[in-house]
């Protein structure tokens, strides 16, 4: 079976849709959804709906992010300004039915070998950043499973940690199908979607295969012409158009 | 983890019948095996792991099983079938028909020709290995297969490194990682990311073939590796008289402690050990001693103070791609705008990739039946005539010895020979002039045609602008030849 991760979305329609055709290409059976669907970008109630749809149709598994939490309950004490202004709009913008969806929603998942979350798992609703391998240790130890699938940092970065040993962090290239062999426990950090951090604009989002156990890390160009087109229009803050073109 | 199998001849594992035993090592063991429907001769290489599961041996296993079925190419055994240390584990590949290298070196000191025969097989498939991302380090007589059709395979990718891949060994740093009188001294410092490491280990195996003395003997302990770092080795042709200078300059520019002072690139490697007359002599060369007490002592207080943070942030600078470039030069008469254009192109070219070598040829045309070629009316040898042309076109150029290379080449099939310079030689673009850009050329065929087809790297057509009435030329051409 073949698992699309799609992490960070943030209300970027076109740069999912475009990750979502891609994931046609790429024979994608089975998706699951890391967190932060939405926040930043202009287009919510797509986003969150398309999910919706994913998971009804597709058997998708949607987890919960900290701008998603952040819009159900209107908690932005530990935001920057930007993301306030964002999530409050957002938040207007949400209907009923997905501010319940997104309630519905869980903030970790555990399936065979495999861990899905958000963020650090050591506390998966304090939303911390693994941002070295010191981070992915910490990570690594709280779960006996073999596999963990986040997001959160908005650049992909895999570590791998052998048996009594530190964590080592690992630069994937996109494309390169990467065993992640047994006998060591493997995290591998999800680019975003609809924001990417790592100065490269693209959206960013990868694809497991449970019987070749393998990773692949993509990347898929989108027009984000349109997008930030749209965060202008809906007068959000206008740095998190700016950002969309430069990947930072 | 589920109760292994333990082998033995006759045994049946996942369809293998388990034949002889080949190989009984610390690290691993070979058996002979066969499967129906599999024609080729295969060997199981299973990892020897006792009851205390030696970390080392079954991440080396690891990383074999991830690297061996990703390499193609008649340089490595073809992989047949990997089982991971969560089963049992084992990698089931080709078995390679020839000579293992260690049984070679009892015979030297070889001939230095033979030397340089060898040293230009295992280079080649060096070329081959680093051009599919992966680093061998732990290059030695026991690693290399030479074939009975010619070519070097490479075996045992158990410390190898594959660029795109996670280094499953990069924790295991507390011990450098390599074979004692092979490794680099990058390796001794912990990095395991430079592609020179094994143009080291490779001129460590020459220097033994050539003299049968090793350049720092056989380190007994860690701290003994790093001599390498500061004491050059005693100079080839001071044990071995018999060893030419030109090849004292090959394996002495390979064992340079410094990386940025070595071949740049295996390719560059094998090029001058196939062209010996090509290989820029240095004080290399004729060195008959080992540097002074004072120049010893001074390197290795510098060395002291390399530590392994400094290498990493080394090995952080991009892997360095010094590419060959081959300038095809017609010289004949009527061809000089062509030629200076081609020469232009060249300039550019090189201008944009620093460390890139150009080797300049130019070919002799043959008539299949007349061989009265080799002196011309003067009596003078055409063959010289042509080499020293070739000088005279690339002095513009500014070249200094050893970024560029003559060569003048004899066949009745110019495009042909040019191609098969190009696939020998690992030439990584090739320059070639296009006499004027008719259509009508095109269908009789040219040189730059069958080049442009044919080749096994990027190709560079150069052409001259075409004047307008040259283009009203061709367009009569075209109509002529009855194309709408
Ligand atoms: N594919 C092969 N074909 C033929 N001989 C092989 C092959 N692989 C290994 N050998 C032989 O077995 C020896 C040990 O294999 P190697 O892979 O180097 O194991 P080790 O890790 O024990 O050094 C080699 O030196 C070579 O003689
Ligand atoms: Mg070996």
């Amino acid at each position: 079976m073949r698992i699309g991760f799609l992490s960070d979305i943030h209300s970027n329609r076109e740069a999912l849709d475009a990750c979502l055709a891609q994931a046609e290409r790429q024979r994608v059976d089975r998706f699951v959804i890391l967190g932060d669907l939405v926040g930043y970008g202009a287009d919510p109630v797509y986003v969150v709906d398309k999910i919706m749809e994913l998971q009804a149709t597709r058997d998708a598994i949607v987890l919960l992010g900290n701008h998603d939490a952040a819009a159900i309950s209107g908690k932005i004490e530990n935001m920057n300004q930007y993301a306030r202004e964002a999530i409050l709009w957002t938040h207007d913008e949400l209907e009923k039915q997905q501010i319940e969806f997104l309630k519905s929603l869980r903030s970790s998942y555990e399936e065979e070998d495999r861990l899905y979350v958000h963020s650090d798992a050591t506390a998966p609703d304090q939303w911390r950043y693994i941002t070295d391998a010191a981070g992915a240790e910490r990570s690594l130890r709280a779960t006996l499973k073999r596999l963990t699938f986040c997001g959160h940092v908005h650049r992909p970065q895999l570590y791998h940690m052998a048996p009594l040993k530190p964590a080592v962090a690992f630069k994937p290239q996109a494309g390169t199908p990467i065993p992640l062999v047994g006998n060591r426990k493997w995290l591998a950090v999800q680019g975003a979607v609809g924001q990417p951090r790592d100065e490269n604009p693209a959206a960013s989002w990868g694809v497991f295969d449970t019987d070749q156990n393998e990773f692949t890390y993509l990347r898929v160009s989108y027009d984000i012409e349109t997008a930030a087109g749209k965060i202008h229009a809906a007068h959000l803050p206008q740095i998190l158009a700016a950002r969309l073109y430069i990947g930072r | 983890m589920p109760a292994r199998q333990q082998l033995q001849t006759g045994s049946v594992l996942d369809g293998f019948t388990i034949g002889e035993k080949i190989h009984a090592g610390g690290m691993a063991s070979l058996w002979r095996v066969t499967k129906p429907g599999i024609d080729m001769p295969i060997v199981m290489k299973v990892p020897t792991i006792l009851d205390g599961e030696d970390a080392t041996i079954i991440v080396g296993f690891e990383m074999e099983a991830m690297i061996l079925p990703r390499l193609s190419g008649v340089h490595v055994p073809k992989t047949v079938a990997v089982k991971s240390i969560a089963q049992q584990p084992y990698v089931v590949m080709e078995y390679v028909q020839g000579t293992n290298l260690l049984k070679l070196l009892d015979e030297a000191p070889l001939e230095p020709e033979h030397v340089a025969q060898i040293g230009a097989k295992i280079a080649a498939a060096l070329v081959d290995l680093h051009r599919q991302n992966v680093l061998h380090l732990d290059i030695k007589p026991s690693n290399i297969m030479l074939r009975d059709s010619g070519e070097a395979a490479l075996i045992d990718f158990g410390l190898s490194r594959h660029m795109l891949l996670p280094d499953l060994l990069e924790e295991e740093f507390h011990v450098p990682m390599g074979t004692g009188p092979y490794i680099s001294p990058e390796q001794v410092l912990h990095n395991r990311t430079d592609p020179r490491s094994d143009i080291f280990s490779l001129g460590v195996l020459l220097y033994h073939f050539a003299t049968k003395v090793r350049p720092w003997g056989i380190p007994k302990f860690n701290r003994g590796l790093r001599a390498r770092l500061w004491r050059d080795p005693v100079p080839p042709r001071k044990i071995n008289p018999a060893i030419p200078p030109w090849l004292q300059e090959v394996i002495l520019r390979c064992l340079e402690p410094q990386a940025l002072n070595r071949y740049p690139t295996a390719a560059q490697l094998l090029f001058d050990l196939q062209h010996p007359d090509e290989v820029r002599l240095t004080e290399r060369a004729t060195r008959l001693e080992q540097s002074g007490f004072w120049t010893t002592m001074k390197r290795r207080f510098r060395s002291a103070a390399l530590d392994t943070e400094q290498v990493q942030q080394i090995s952080e600078r991009p892997v360095t791609t010094a590419p060959i470039v081959l300038a095809a030069v017609d010289l004949s008469e009527g061809m000089e705008a062509l030629a200076a254009a081609l020469r232009r192109e060249a300039a550019r070219v090189l201008h944009f990739v620093p460390g890139a070598r150009l080797a300049c040829v130019n070919v002799l045309k043959l008539n299949r039946i007349g061989l009265n070629y080799s002196r011309d009316e003067q009596g003078r040898n055409i063959h010289v005539t042509r080499l020293v042309e070739l000088k005279e076109w690339a002095r513009p150029l500014g070249l200094g010895v050893g970024d560029v290379t003559f060569h003048v080449l004899e066949s009745p099939d110019p495009g042909a020979s040019l191609i098969e310079f190009a696939k020998s030689n690992n030439v990584d673009q090739i320059l070639i002039c296009a006499r004027g850009n008719s259509n009508l050329r095109r269908y009789l065929g040219s040189t730059s045609t069958k080049v442009v087809a044919e080749a096994p790297c990027t190709v560079t057509v150069v052409r001259l602008p075409a004047a307008a009435n040259e283009i009203s030329e061709e367009l009569e051409a075209l109509e002529q030849a009855g194309t709408p």
